[in-house]
C-alpha cells in the first residue's frame, strides 16, 4: 500500500511538473468533471486530465470501484454533473441505451487529427469514445510448480485440468487451480468466455431473444465444473480480489486472471520471492478442441457528456485527449496496461493480453441488452456449479430469467 | 389533549412522514406498475481496437417520441408482480399442474428467485427473532444481577455488537469463519475434516447468517429488557422471597409478566428487521446460497442496465410481507387496547 501511494504521488507530480513545461493542454475555460472506475492506470489517465486545470479550467475526477452506479444517475441531468465518464466494453452500453454521451466527431475533427484512428471506438459510424488501453482474461502460471511436473505452460483447459490433476497427485498443493467465480458479475464472465471459446452465439442475430440453452453451454458449464474440483471450495465467494490473494499466497498454481491485475502478482509485495518471482503470464487457452480463445477482449475509453455545454464538452475533450497523451507513459505508468497510446513499449507482463488480441479472442458484446444477460448468468449458474441442478436447468433459468428482465425493459415483447 | 394542541403536536411528524414515508411509497407503486417502452433496435457496425463487428444498439430518436409522451413508460399493470422474477404465478402453476410430488413441487418452486429468496426470509425471521428475545433477556438478567460496579462495562461490552456497522461486522464474521480462519479451522479440527469449508456449505452459511443475526440484534432486546427491569416492584419482589419463590419462580411469575408489553415492541421491531435482512449476505458473499427480498432489490440495481421496476414491484411486495407478519402483534395490541 505505501509503495502503491509513492507510485501514485510520484506520477502525480511527474504529470504536474510535465504540464506546466507543456503550458496548458489548450483549455482556458470550461468545467471538466470526470467519472471512472478506480484502479492505477485510470487514476494515471485522470492525473493527466487534472495536469489541464489552469484559472477558468476546473478538473475534478471521482474514482470508484462504484462508478457504474453513480455514472448514469450523473450525467442524465441538465446539465450533468459529469462531463466525462471513463467506460469499458460493457459500461458503454449502459450509457448509450440512455443516450447520456454525445458523439465526438465534430470535436475529433476540430480538436483531434492527431488522434491514433485505431484509439477511436465508432458505433453507427459516429465516435462516441476514445479507447487508451486493452484487458483480457489469460493464462497465469507458476514456473516453478510446472517445471516440478514437468509439463509446459497449458495452451488448452484439457491440458490445465491434466496439470491440475498431476500437481495435486503430486502432493505439492491440494486445489492448484484458482479463479474469479464469485456468484455474480465474476462468474458470468466466466462463462461468457468459456461460452465463445466453446464457440457458441449467445443471442439469435439481429434479435434480443437469447439462445445458450444449447449444445456449446452445457459444455461451457461442465468444462466450468470441471475446474471447480480443482479450486478451493470457497469459490463461490472468491472475486478477482480474493483470487489475487489466494495466488500470492502460494496457494494457486494455474488461473485465468485479468491482465491488468497481473502486475500486482508480479511485484515484489504482498508475497514471497517463490511466488512473485515464478509468476509468468501465458496466452489465454482455448477449450473443446477449438481455436477461438475462452477469453474476452476489453477496451477502457472516454467519453463527452451529452448534456453539457459545448464550451464545458470542448475543454473535457481537450482534458481528457491530455490524459492519455504519450506525455502520460513515463518509468512508473508504463507497466500499468497495454496502453493504446504512441510510445508504449511493451513489458512481459503484457504478453498475455498481446497474445489475446493476436488470436483473435472475441470482443465482449456491445449489445445494449447484453447487461441483462450478465446479471441474469451471474444469479443462476451457482446452483449448477454447487450439484443442486442439472447445467440444462441452470441455462433454462438463465433464460427465463432474462426473458422476463429483457420484457420489463422494452427489449422484448 | 385539546385536538387543535394535539394537531400542531403531531404536524411537524405527520408532514414529515408524508414526505419521507409515504410519497416515496406512492412513487414506487406507481413505478412497479410500468414498464420501459418498446425499444426500437437498428443493426449497426462497431469499430474498436478489435476491428469491426456487427451489432445492435437503441434507435434514441425513434424511442425518444415515445418518451416524450410517457416519461413513465408503458402501463404495464400487474405484469411486473406475475412475472417470473416476481411471483411466477405462470410458473407456480405449471409447476402445480406437472409436479411429481410434493418434493419435486418444492423444489420447483425453490428455483424461483422469490420463493427461493422468501425460504430464507422466512427462515431467518421466524429462527432469529425468537433467539434474539432469548438472549437479550438472559443478557439483562445477567447484567442486571451484576455487581454495581461492572454494570458500566458490562453494558458497553453487549452493546458492542449493536454499534458496530453491520457491513464491518458480518465482514468480521465472515473472515473469521474463512477455511483459514478461526472459526473455520477450529470448525475443520472439531470435525476432524480438514476440507470442511462454511462457505462452501449452504445450511452452513445459513447457520452462520443466523448466527451474525443474532449476535448483531441480541443487544437491542438486551438494552430494552434491561430498562424494563429497573421498572420491576421491588416490593412484589421481595414478597415472592419472603413466601418462598425461588430465583427461577420469581422470574417467571413476577418479572416475565411483568416485561411482556415489552416483548411485543421487542418482537414487532425485530419481525420487521429481519425480514428485510441484508447486509450480512452482502458481506459473506453468500447469493449463492441464501437470498432475501431486500438482496433482489439491490441486485436489480447494482446491474449494468438498472431494472427500476422490478425493483419497486419487490419493495412493494417487501412492504406487504412486514405488514402480513405484523399483522398478528397489531392485532393483539390493537385488542388490548380497546380493553382498557
Amino acid at each position: 500500500m505505501h509503495m502503491y501511494n509513492k507510485a501514485a504521488i510520484v506520477t502525480a507530480i511527474a504529470v504536474l511538473s510535465g504540464s506546466t513545461a507543456i503550458a496548458g493542454c489548450g483549455v482556458d475555460s470550461g468545467r471538466v468533471s470526470i467519472v471512472g472506475n478506480e484502479f492505477p492506470a485510470i487514476h494515471t489517465v485522470a492525473n493527466g486530465a487534472m495536469a489541464c486545470a489552469d484559472t477558468g479550467v476546473t478538473v475534478t475526477a471521482n474514482l470508484t470501484a462504484d462508478h457504474q452506479t453513480i455514472n448514469v444517475a450523473g450525467m442524465q441531468g441538465n446539465p450533468a454533473e459529469y462531463t466525462s465518464a471513463i467506460v469499458a466494453s460493457s459500461s458503454i452500453v449502459a450509457l448509450m441505451n440512455e443516450d447520456v454521451i454525445r458523439p465526438l466527431d465534430d470535436l475529433v475533427a476540430e480538436y483531434g487529427q492527431d488522434i491514433p484512428t485505431r484509439q477511436l471506438i465508432t458505433i453507427n459510424g459516429k465516435v462516441m469514445a476514445v479507447a487508451f488501453m486493452a484487458n483480457a482474461q489469460h493464462l497465469v502460471y507458476r514456473k516453478d510448480v510446472l517445471e516440478q511436473i514437468g509439463v509446459e505452460p497449458p495452451k488448452t483447459y484439457e491440458d490445465l485440468l491434466a496439470a491440475a490433476e498431476m500437481i495435486r497427485a503430486q502432493g505439492i498443493m491440494q486445489n492448484p487451480v484458482g479463479g474469479a467465480y464469485a456468484a455474480g458479475w465474476n462468474l458470468a464472465e466466466e462463462f461468457v468466455n468459456m461460452y465463445f471459446g466453446e464457440g457458441g452465439a449467445l443471442f439469435t442475430p439481429g434479435t434480443a431473444e437469447v439462445s445458450i440453452n444449447n449444445e456449446q453451454g452445457i459444455a461451457a458449464l461442465n468444462m466450468m465444473k470441471s475446474l471447480t474440483e480443482y479450486m478451493n471450495p470457497d469459490f463461490l465467494t472468491h472475486d478477482s480480489n480474493a483470487t489475487s490473494a489466494e495466488w500470492e499466497a502460494g496457494n494457486v498454481a494455474l488461473m485465468n486472471m485479468w491482465g491488468s491485475r497481473t502486475g500486482v502478482l508480479m511485484d515484489a509485495e504482498g508475497s514471497t520471492p517463490e511466488v512473485y518471482e515464478n509468476t509468468m503470464v501465458g496466452a489465454p487457452m482455448t477449450v473443446g478442441g477449438g481455436t477461438i480463445p475462452a477469453s474476452t477482449l476489453w477496451w477502457d475509453g472516454w467519453t463527452v457528456a451529452k448534456n453539457i455545454s459545448d464550451e464545458d464538452a470542448v475543454a473535457t475533450f481537450l482534458a481528457l485527449k491530455n490524459g492519455v497523451s504519450p506525455s502520460i507513459l513515463t518509468d512508473e505508468t508504463m507497466g500499468q496496461a497495454v496502453w493504446m497510446i504512441d510510445g508504449y513499449q511493451p513489458a512481459p507482463v503484457n504478453d498475455g493480453v498481446f497474445a489475446a488480441m493476436a488470436m483473435n479472442t472475441t470482443p465482449y458484446p456491445m449489445l445494449p441488452y447484453m447487461g441483462l444477460l450478465h446479471t441474469a448468468l451471474g444469479d443462476n449458474l451457482a446452483e449448477f456449479l454447487q450439484g443442486k441442478e442439472s447445467a440444462e436447468q441452470a441455462l433454462a433459468d438463465v433464460e427465463a430469467a432474462y426473458t422476463a428482465a429483457a420484457k420489463e425493459k422494452g427489449f422484448l415483447n | 389533549m385539546k385536538h387543535k394542541t394535539f394537531l400542531w403536536f403531531v404536524l411537524p411528524s405527520s408532514l414529515a412522514m408524508l414526505l419521507f414515508i409515504f410519497f416515496p411509497l406512492v412513487s414506487i407503486v406507481v413505478q412497479s406498475l410500468h414498464v420501459a417502452h418498446d425499444q426500437v433496435i437498428v443493426s449497426v457496425e462497431n469499430c474498436t481496437l478489435f476491428g469491426c463487428t456487427q451489432s445492435t444498439m437503441i434507435d434514441q430518436e425513434a424511442t425518444e417520441a415515445l418518451r416524450q409522451g410517457a416519461p413513465l413508460g408503458r402501463f404495464a399493470g400487474l405484469t411486473t408482480y406475475l412475472d417470473r422474477g416476481h411471483l411466477a404465478v405462470g410458473e407456480v402453476a405449471q409447476a402445480w399442474n406437472g409436479a411429481q410430488g410434493w418434493r419435486d413441487f418444492g423444489s420447483q418452486m425453490l428455483n424461483l428467485p422469490f420463493y427461493k429468496a422468501m425460504a430464507f426470509t422466512l427462515t431467518f425471521t421466524f429462527i432469529v427473532t425468537p433467539l434474539t428475545i432469548i438472549f437479550g433477556f438472559i443478557i439483562a438478567v445477567a447484567v442486571n444481577s451484576a455487581a454495581k460496579r461492572i454494570r458500566g462495562p458490562l453494558i458497553f461490552f453487549s452493546l458492542l455488537p449493536m454499534i458496530i456497522t453491520p457491513l464491518v461486522g458480518s465482514l468480521i464474521l465472515f473472515w473469521m469463519i474463512d477455511a483459514r480462519g478461526i472459526i473455520g479451522s477450529a470448525l475443520q479440527a472439531l470435525a476432524g475434516n480438514p476440507e470442511l469449508s462454511v462457505k462452501a456449505s449452504t445450511p452452513m452459511m445459513w447457520i452462520m447468517l443466523m448466527v451474525y443475526g443474532v449476535w448483531h440484534t441480541a443487544p437491542f432486546a438486551f438494552i430494552v429488557y434491561y430498562a424494563g427491569l429497573q421498572t420491576v416492584n421491588t416490593d412484589t419482589l421481595e414478597s415472592a422471597m419472603i413466601d418462598g419463590a425461588s430465583r427461577w419462580q420469581r422470574i417467571r411469575y413476577v418479572v416475565l409478566p411483568h416485561l411482556l408489553p415489552l416483548t411485543t415492541f421487542i418482537a414487532l421491531i425485530q419481525l420487521m428487521d429481519n425480514f428485510r435482512v441484508f447486509e450480512p449476505i452482502v458481506s459473506f458473499a453468500a447469493s449463492a446460497h441464501a437470498t432475501s427480498l431486500s438482496w433482489a432489490i439491490y441486485n436489480d440495481l447494482g446491474g449494468e442496465t438498472r431494472q427500476l421496476s422490478s425493483a419497486a414491484a419487490t419493495s412493494v411486495l417487501t412492504v406487504l410481507g412486514v405488514a402480513i407478519l405484523l399483522s398478528p402483534v397489531l392485532v393483539r395490541t390493537w385488542r388490548d387496547f380497546g380493553r382498557r
